[in-house]
């Protein structure tokens, strides 16, 4: 087997696999593309690669298949699923599948830079972890939230309080793939969510800025501003007093059906 | 209408409530004459016996002294009263001996006979006898006046056997009869006149009742029926708009106003699942739309962003580079706008002035078409009536079309033309179908083929063993139909549904041109509509058209001097993905239009010539 490349990008574009080459090869990583499942699928047989960037809407197999057969195939390259279909639904159901995350089209070279370098990472964190024998799943990845919490893939968090809000925050893990972290940024009070799009950007210190993609849908009706000033908080103590914000959810049933629960960490 | 009267609701009850008068007065009249009959009869009766007991008693001295010629004068006195018919005296043996009448002395009564049977039934006679056997009716001819004839007996006396006639032996207990007879000519006469008066009466009480009873019935029952059966023809014939006017407080009054309510929900139900349906198909469009702008999107913004963070120390290029990526962010946002409103929002329709949105649609396009050096000649009529659309997507189309009509201007500065008036039409040529369905339910409109661009009604036509289809043309009257069977001089065939293979055929009734065989389609909501299958004739009736009659609708044209359509692709130009301007185009401009079109129940037609020009006709109906 040869020598690891960085990136596989699998897209029946060209355009956006040049753009992700470009982005990438700026940053010193080496990129292979695919224009379709099957040869993506191929070339992960034959050659390693740290991190996977790939389309759902391909011909004959799409997003989601590449993901199963990773599974199957118990590869442990993280995938970050882009799409120009992007609606809740394929958000939730990629980083419910182990995507570990999920990036709109179109997009900039910062966010993809950001994504990439919190694959990148993830990838190492995974590496350094040992995995428990048989649990070769990438969603997987231990994740220390606290029993009652429901989580988006491996990166958000929700916690529906007795009032019936629910509060929202990020996991352990995603904090390490960003750490250390420089900056929160909400957007205003009042403004509706919807799960599975970004709702909070958090900068960190290597000039990377990170969207936060919502757990459930809702309106905002309260921001954490003890991280405005004091943002290491997050790296500290991610699930308590460094929730982000408090929303009150829509369609909290339906909502928390497309959630993976903390229970099963523990 | 005269046929259809026995199946009247109000016509069964008059007749019921009619019959129902007649039998009882019937009753009540034929037992009050029966009774008059009686009590007069009675009354007669006890007046002769009245008399008869007057002169036996009157003649009773006369007797006993044996003065027969003073008998004579009595009786002939009594009996030449006229209401009396006959005062005879008879013997024990049957001869008369006194009689009013005097040619009628001497003779001998058979004892047979009416009069005497009463008492000479057995041969021996009974002495004592009952008042109500003494009388008896009877006829002296059969075509004379009834008669009243009262016996009276007269009994032996003392004298009667010890004076000095003797004339009678002691042992005899009765020795004559007095015959009395009245004649009933007068009392018959007031018996018909009575049971006429009461005719009379009966008569015209029935007729008053039916009249009244007439009257309410239909102003209570049959015109409120009418009204809610012409109303549920209305509902049923697809007009849910149609409102029963207030019928009253009573049962009737309530019927009518929950079966308005009941076609309120109906018509509410119908558009919100017309809507969903658009809203679907709306979201698909969007959904496609999104993706494929996405891809080039991410192209421009990706390296745009890439550069922007390169060029800092260029701050012109830096400067430029940022409204690139500002813009494309927006672009970004309207796709996702695009796409949020196909997920959520419904088209909101009022009522709008159709033409103020053809002139905001020049401003918006103007600019851009003045840039090619074309010039917008609009011809509108201000007074249009505001009809009920979508302003938004009405302005949609006429962008679309007036891009459209610029994109196909080559060289030669040319003219587009806009123009709108108001038309009266009849359904013929507008009035499509768009679903028709066998007797089991199959829909037999199909999509795969197309009649100028409308899906076409596929039926079967089995004849002599073979079978084949017909493509029946879904518009009112345009018979541009396809036929795959010879149908001309072929009297037995079968129509049947692609699918199931139940019969279309007309069981009753042929084509009222040609005689031959119908197809009958049932369009839900709408009613039947028949077809003639015979290809030379082409007769055919939609009942629910016919009835709607001419409407009003708003034509607009666009016109453009323009290069024109090639024939062969003209039917196709309103399908999805038909496109002409290669990479330059989606292919869904004219979709669209013509999904918005017809989702504002209008029309939208094309009529073009290479070389010369396109114009796009839409009709819309104002009501």
């Amino acid at each position: 087997m040869s020598k690891p490349i960085d990136i596989l990008v699998i897209d029946d574009e060209q355009v956006v696999g040049d753009a992700i080459s470009l982005v990438c090869k700026a940053e010193g990583l080496n990129v292979d593309t695919a224009m379709d499942a099957r040869t993506g699928l191929e070339k992960l047989e034959r050659n390693t690669y740290r991190l996977i960037v790939c389309d759902i809407m391909l011909p004959e197999m799409n997003g989601f298949h590449i993901l199963d057969a990773l599974k199957r195939a118990s590869v442990l390259t993280p995938l970050i699923m882009i799409t120009g279909f992007s609606t809740m639904q394929n958000a939730v159901y990629s980083l419910k599948n182990g995507a570990i995350h999920f990036v709109p089209k179109p997009f900039t070279a910062e966010e993809l830079e950001s994504a990439i370098h919190r694959g990148l990472r993830y990838g190492e964190l995974r590496r350094d972890n040992i995995l428990p024998k048989g649990e070769e799943d990438l969603s997987k990845m231990p994740v220390r939230c606290p029993v009652e919490y429901y989580r988006l893939g491996n990166s958000s968090w929700v916690f529906i309080a007795e009032n019936g809000s629910g509060l929202v925050g990020v996991t352990d893990l995603f904090v390490k793939t960003i750490a250390p972290i420089r900056e929160v940024r909400y957007c205003g009070l009042d403004s509706e969510v919807t799960q599975g799009t970004a709702c909070v950007k958090i900068a960190s210190k290597d000039d990377l800025v990170h969207d936060v993609l919502s757990p459930l849908s809702g309106r905002i009706i309260e921001t954490n501003n003890a991280l405005l000033s004091n943002p290491e908080m997050l790296e500290k103590d991610p699930y308590f007093a460094a929730w982000l914000y408090r929303i009150i959810p829509t369609e909290v049933a339906h909502g928390l059906e497309q959630l993976t629960s903390c229970l099963g960490n523990h | 209408m005269v046929r259809q009267l026995p199946r009247k609701i109000g016509f069964k009850l008059i007749v019921v409530v009619g019959l129902t008068t007649i039998v009882t007065i019937g009753i009540y009249s034929y037992f009050n004459i029966k009774t008059q009959r009686e009590n007069l009869l009675a009354e007669v009766a006890r007046h002769a016996m009245q008399l008869s007991e007057t002169v036996r008693n009157g003649t009773r001295y006369d007797m006993l002294l044996n003065q027969r010629e003073r008998i004579h004068i009595i009786i002939n006195d009594i009996g030449s009263d006229p209401a009396i018919g006959e005062v005879r005296v008879l013997n024990k043996e049957g001869a008369i001996i006194y009689s009013s009448r005097t040619e009628s002395i001497g003779r001998m009564v058979d004892k047979r006979a009416e009069a005497c049977y009463v008492c000479h039934a057995e041969d021996k006679p009974i002495e004592a006898l009952p008042t109500s056997g003494r009388t008896r009716i009877f006829r002296l001819h059969p075509d004379s006046a009834r008669m009243l004839g009262v016996i009276n007996p007269i009994y032996s006396e003392r004298s009667c056997w010890d004076a000095s006639c003797h004339a009678h032996s002691k042992q005899q207990r009765v020795l004559g009869v007095l015959d009395v007879t009245i004649s009933l000519a007068d009392v018959e006469e007031r018996i018909r006149s009575s049971a006429f008066e009461v005719g009379i009466f009966a008569v015209s009480t029935i007729f008053v009742a039916s009249l009244i009873i007439g009257f309410f019935v239909n102003r209570w029952v049959g015109k409120p029926v009418g009204v809610l059966l012409n109303a549920t023809k209305q509902v049923g014939s697809g007009n849910l708009s149609y409102t029963v006017p207030d019928l009253g407080e009573d049962d009737i009054g309530t019927l009518a106003q929950s079966f308005n309510t009941m076609t309120m929900k109906l018509s509410e139900a119908r558009l919100q699942l017309f809507q969903s349906d658009k809203m679907a198909s709306l979201g698909r469009l969007a959904a496609g739309i999104a993706h494929e702008i996405n891809n080039p999107l991410t192209g421009v913004l990706t390296y745009s962003s890439f550069l922007l963070k390169r060029t800092e120390q260029n701050p012109d290029l830096h400067d430029d580079l940022k409204v690139v990526v500002r813009e494309t962010i927006r672009s970004r946002e309207i796709v996702k706008s695009l796409l949020d409103f196909a997920r959520q929002s419904i088209p909101k329709k009022s009522l709008s002035d159709l033409t103020e949105i053809i002139q905001r649609s020049i401003t918006v396009v103007e600019h851009q078409l003045s840039l090619k050096g074309l010039k917008i000649v609009s011809n509108l009529t201000p007074q249009l009536p505001k009809i009920t659309l979508d302003p938004n997507q009405m302005q949609q189309v006429f962008v679309n079309l007036l891009l459209n009509a610029a994109d196909a201007i080559e060289n030669d500065p040319g003219t587009l033309t806009i123009d709108c008036r108001m038309l009266r039409l009849p359904p013929q040529g507008i009035t499509q179908i768009k679903t028709a369905r066998c007797p089991k339910g199959d829909d037999l409109v199909t999509s795969t083929f197309k009649i100028e661009g409308d899906p076409s009604i596929r039926v079967k036509v089995r004849r002599n063993g073979d079978t084949g289809f017909i493509m029946l043309d879904p518009v009112y009257g345009r018979n541009h139909h396809h036929f795959e069977v010879d149908t001309e001089n072929v009297d037995t065939m079968e129509i049947l549904c692609p699918d199931c293979n139940a019969s279309l055929m007309a069981e009753a009734g042929r084509c009222v041109v040609c005689r031959g065989p119908l197809c009958v389609l049932a369009v839900p909501s709408q009613g039947e509509v028949e077809f003639c299958v015979k290809r030379t004739c082409g007769w055919q009736r939609w009942l629910f058209a016919d009835s709607a009659g001419k409407k009003e609708h708003v034509e607009v044209r666009v016109a453009d001097t323009g290069i024109g359509i090639p024939k062969e692709d003209l039917p196709r130009i309103f399908e999805p993905f038909f496109t002409t301007k290669g990479q330059k185009g989606t292919g869904l401009g004219l979709a669209v239009i013509w999904g918005i079109i017809d989702n504002h129940g209008g029309t939208i037609s094309v009529e073009s010539e290479v070389g010369v020009g396109t114009t796009f006709k839409i009709r819309l109906p104002l009501q």
